[in-house]
């Protein structure tokens, strides 16, 4: 229940969505997130879309923990 | 898929492993306080990845472990009333009350229906106007908003034959409360869902009243072990504070339109939870202008007792204090085919989570 996925809009009909996960197609509610739009990566709780997934930010993470993997591997040669 | 696979390669999460075990010189308690992160942590074996000076405990974040037998008690009883639908998250279905649970009421003929989002219960309540359908509403501040918005649009439509029986729940207070009870916790590794609806500032209170660091995480093994290398690092330089690792799904400020829907829909009250007990302005109660709606009102509900079942720690596993393996219960008498408490019944559960994972875990960590 608990368990957010990252699912990418595929269609939109008012405060309805279909999303796409790995192909495979739900219905979630864009209630709590009416600024998403088709081909926005958004998180889906329990049917509903509760936020969008920040591609830069998502970059940005795998760039630091490329980082550190870097680092750490240095420093162990 | 997309923002998954990128986060589990191998070579990243060892990587952060080896980082994390360089830069830990002293003995860490972490808590994860979401089922979501409990069941990662036994599914990529990342304890066995951290240094001995980390001990990882789960806390009460499975919202169908804390929610008490009590509540249980009380969905069996609407149930067992003729007239009434059930309809309820897959989860809430095997979990034990003192004497039932739902799975059995459904095959004795109560009409119990899963939902995937309580959007459908109210078709149900549409397409069966004659009937009355209660939604037993579980979840933290991540899915209590979806509740609200049911609620929401029940009242718009006048759809009176739906009716919630609220055990929602909000993290902060427990989060407090196992600290003052005595867990020693020396970070929070934050629920990132939660989080995206809630934002940040409510941690700050924690941070500066029990100087500990709370890192927001996300839920891919990277994104768990980063957090660990965040919490840790601040550990090291005692410099406690609130940090988002999820920064691709969590913003600061949160979700501003979810929130205001949720605080219009309920109102804080002392909720009770299992193992832990009662705990100030835990749990959200339906706001009067919306009681048409709340199963409380409607129906007489009794008080209810907490009944544990014999022999099971559930309460002790949700506040840290033990492990599933200390259980006499797990896994022998114990198990997800045949629960005997609802930390093995829900995915999210501790122990369940064990269960599943156990072959690949080390013992006593």
């Amino acid at each position: 229940m608990c368990l957010g996925i990252p699912a990418k809009i595929i269609f939109i009909d008012d405060e309805m969505a279909t999303v796409s996960v790995g192909g495979v197609e739900y219905p979630a509610s864009l209630q709590l997130l009416p600024g998403a739009s088709v081909g926005d990566f958004v998180i889906i709780h329990a049917g509903f879309a509760i936020e969008k997934v920040d591609l830069k930010e998502a970059e940005e993470t795998i760039r630091i923990i490329h980082e550190i993997e870097k680092v750490s591997r240095n420093n162990s040669l | 898929m997309r923002f998954i696979d990128e986060y589990r390669e191998s070579e990243l999460v060892l990587g952060i492993a080896e980082s994390i075990r360089k830069r830990s010189t002293r003995n860490i308690v972490l808590m994860e306080v979401c089922g979501g992160h409990t069941m990662a942590v036994h599914k990529f074996g990342l304890r066995e990845l951290l240094p001995e000076t980390i001990r990882l405990i789960s806390g009460p974040g499975c919202p169908v472990c804390v929610s008490g037998t009590g509540f249980i008690d009380n969905v069996v009883k609407l149930a067992k009333m003729p007239g009434n639908i059930i309809a309820t998250y897959g989860d809430l279905v095997r979990v034990p009350g003192s004497s039932s649970s739902l799975e059995q009421e459904k095959g004795t003929g109560a009409d119990v229906r899963f939902v995937y989002s309580v959007l459908d219960s109210l078709d149900i309540a549409r397409r069966n106007p004659d009937r009355t359908i209660v939604f037993p509403g579980i979840g933290f501040e991540t899915t209590a908003p979806a509740t609200a918005a049911a609620i929401f649009h029940a009242h718009k439509e006048g759809l009176q034959n739906f009716k919630v029986l609220s055990s929602h729940k909000v993290m902060p207070p427990v989060m407090r409360a196992l600290i003052d009870e005595g867990v020693k916790i020396d970070g929070y590794i934050a629920p990132g869902h939660v989080t995206a609806i809630t934002g940040t500032e409510m941690y700050r209170p924690i941070v500066e009243k029990y100087g500990l660091g709370i890192v927001v995480a996300g839920f891919e093994p990277t994104d768990i072990l980063q957090s660990i290398k965040m919490l840790v690092a601040q550990f090291e330089d005692h410099d406690p504070k609130v940090e988002i690792q999820y920064s691709r799904v969590v913003k600061p400020e949160g979700n501003s339109i979810a929130r205001k829907l949720m605080d219009e829909i309920f109102e804080p009250r002392d909720d009770r939870w299992r193992g832990i007990g009662m705990i100030p302005d835990s749990g959200l109660k339906i706001r009067r202008k919306y009681q048409s709606f709340d199963a409380e009102k409607h129906f007489e509900l009794p008080e209810t007792e907490e009944t544990e079942p014999a022999g099971c720690i559930c309460g002790e596993v949700l506040k840290g204090l033990k492990i599933p393996t200390d259980c006499p219960l797990f896994a022998e008498v114990c198990t997800p085919v045949n629960p005997v408490g609802a930390c093995m019944v829900s995915n999210e559960g501790t122990c369940a989570a064990y269960y599943r994972y156990r072959k690949s875990e080390g013992h006593g960590r």
